[in-house]
């Protein structure tokens, strides 16, 4: 099977950008909040929001702890510069901290899982202050694949780059005024000095990516799957990751007792009347 | 004979018919002043698309003492007028419907045939599927109206054209997927390759009204369409933003196409009764 992942990068733009400036102008706002990781995916994010709302109605925030990795806060800075956006920096090692000296030994797992909590608090204060929506960065194979904390970098209030896949952010990120060494370095969630996604997961971004679009998009069976080669063993973990994950996509689970139950049979759109 | 289509593709408001009203009356005062005979809205363009449980609460009925319809008939005094909306019948079951409005009258109401209820689409929860379609007579001759899903099939445009329209009107609220390395989406591929051999092969006009805007994260993409009876189009709108796109339809180019191509005088209506008879029979 003909696996081409490419997309035309300006339609994406005109569609995202529509979106952007639609979804947030017809509940009464003009700007948007958006974490600035000095990765790709918040680039992408915070650039398709200056095209769609002008870059002063923007408000990236770079959020560090204290092992963050100082090329980070660089990069983030020369997106933030590039595109003639607002920064602000709020280092969340405080908040942190006073949760992880209750208990030494905490795992890397929770630690990350707080960073990625304590930095959804702030972009929602932000989002007050700022009088602004906050942009999601999440892209569509860290959301199949679970790769994610809930109720941390999965929360926004709406996310332009959520079905597009990893490799595809990136070539919407080459169309883009995204400086060369926010697209060229691995991408990392940067809990920890030297984490990288993809050492992490186990696989590149395109391999998986391939095979999402082939499981999820195309609804290929796994023996399809293994017919165009990938290995067994590969897409058996995929496709239980995909399973284990659901959980993070969906809102609380709501126990059904009346007639009428917000999630189950009470359907409306958050566009409802606007 | 010439008709001046005018094809309104509009971003509507959920659920706010009164404000969806406005803006038809804006862009038929557009039409009007552009000169138009005829005026086509998208599918539910009174009332938005993803409706799901605000559906019942915005119906109504294409009556003379309905608010919604009152100034809609007045305004069609001068110039036709094809709308979206919900339909509500006597028995309290709800339409996809499109209205053809005439000289302040009522001329046709098309109920959808088909309710996508697959994908994203969940109409068939809602809304009840139209009995039957009938082409009509207008001030332009024969019409017929489809809505959408209508004209993924086959056979709704074919009933049409053997009842007698010349001018098919469709009309669409198309989510728009299928991302790749196109400057279109697959769903406009579709829509505008399908209109067009429409048109081919029934030697007859065909438009395609569209709408825009964002409902959640569902873009509508627009590009609304004309195409001739030789399949030429002679109108395109532009994709993504509102626009009133005008077309002025040759009707006596039916005549020079048929003249060519009997496509209509050759149909064989009697092999397809007797096919269809052979087939359901068994």
């Amino acid at each position: 099977m003909n696996i081409d992942l490419t997309i035309n990068t300006d339609l994406a733009r005109k569609i995202l950008t529509g979106f952007i400036k639609s979804e947030i102008t017809r509940v009464g706002f003009t700007n948007a909040v958006i974490g600035l990781s000095g990765g790709i995916d918040s680039a992408v994010s915070c650039a398709l929001a200056a095209e769609a709302l002008g870059p002063q109605n923007v408000l990236g925030v770079r959020m560090p702890y204290k092992s963050s990795s100082p090329d980070s806060l660089e990069d983030a800075e020369k997106t933030a510069l590039g595109l003639g956006i607002q920064m602000e920096t709020i280092e969340i090692t405080p908040m942190v901290e006073s949760l992880i000296q209750r208990e030494p030994g905490m795992s890397k797992l929770r630690k990350g899982n707080l960073m990625a909590r304590a930095r959804m608090i702030v972009l929602y204060d932000q989002s007050e202050a700022f009088k602004g929506l906050v942009v999601g960065t999440s892209n569509k194979t860290e959301i199949l694949l679970g790769y994610t904390t809930l109720w941390g970098d999965m929360a926004s209030a709406l996310n332009p780059i959520g079905d597009l896949y990893k490799t595809q952010v990136r070539q919407l990120a080459c169309s883009m005024n995204i400086p060369r060494s926010v697209i060229d370095k691995p991408p990392s969630a940067d809990f920890w000095v030297g984490q990288t996604d993809e050492a992490d997961l186990g696989f590149t971004y395109e391999q998986v990516d391939k095979l999402l679009n082939m499981i999820v998009d195309k609804r290929c069976s796994i023996e399809d799957c293994m017919d165009d080669g990938f290995d067994k063993s590969f897409v058996e973990d995929v496709t239980a990751r995909i399973r284990r994950s659901q959980f993070k996509r969906m809102m609380p689970l709501i126990a059904k007792l009346s007639s009428r139950t917000v999630g189950y049979d009470f359907l409306y759109l958050r566009d409802w009347g606007t | 004979m010439q008709l001046n289509l005018a094809l309104a593709q509009i971003a509507t408001k959920l659920g706010d018919v009164q404000f969806n009203l406005e803006k038809h009356l804006d862009f038929i005062g557009q039409a009007r002043s552009q000169k138009a005979d005829l005026i086509v809205f998208p599918e539910l363009s009174l009332t938005g698309y993803m409706l799901q449980d605000i559906a019942s609460t915005v119906a109504h009925r294409p009556l003379q003492d309905d608010p919604v319809f009152q100034p809609l008939f007045k305004a069609s005094k001068d110039i036709d007028i094809v709308v979206g909306f919900v339909d509500e019948d006597l028995r309290h079951r709800f339409y996809i419907a499109s209205a053809y409005l005439s000289d302040g009258r009522l001329l046709h109401v098309h109920h959808k045939l088909y309710l996508p209820t697959y994908a994203l689409f969940d109409e068939g929860r809602f809304f009840t599927r139209g009995a039957g379609l009938q082409a009509f007579d207008t001030r332009f001759g024969r019409v017929g109206m489809l809505i959408c899903e209508d004209f993924w099939h086959a056979s709704p445009p074919y009933l049409l054209w053997l009842d007698g329209a010349d001018i098919l009107l469709f009309s669409s609220a198309s989510p728009g997927r299928g991302l790749n390395e196109h400057d279109k989406l697959e769903t406009a591929w579709w829509v505008e390759g399908v209109t067009q051999s429409y048109a081919n092969l029934f030697t007859s006009f065909v438009a395609h009204s569209n709408r825009v805007g964002f409902e959640d994260g569902y873009n509508f993409w627009g590009g609304v369409t004309v195409f001739d009876p030789n399949g030429e189009r002679i109108a395109h709108g532009p994709y993504y933003e509102e626009a009133l796109t005008l077309a002025c339809l040759d009707l006596n180019q039916l005549h020079r196409t048929r003249a060519r191509l009997p496509l209509l005088r050759d149909e064989r209506v009697d092999l397809v009764q007797k096919e269809l008879n052979r087939i359901l029979s068994k």
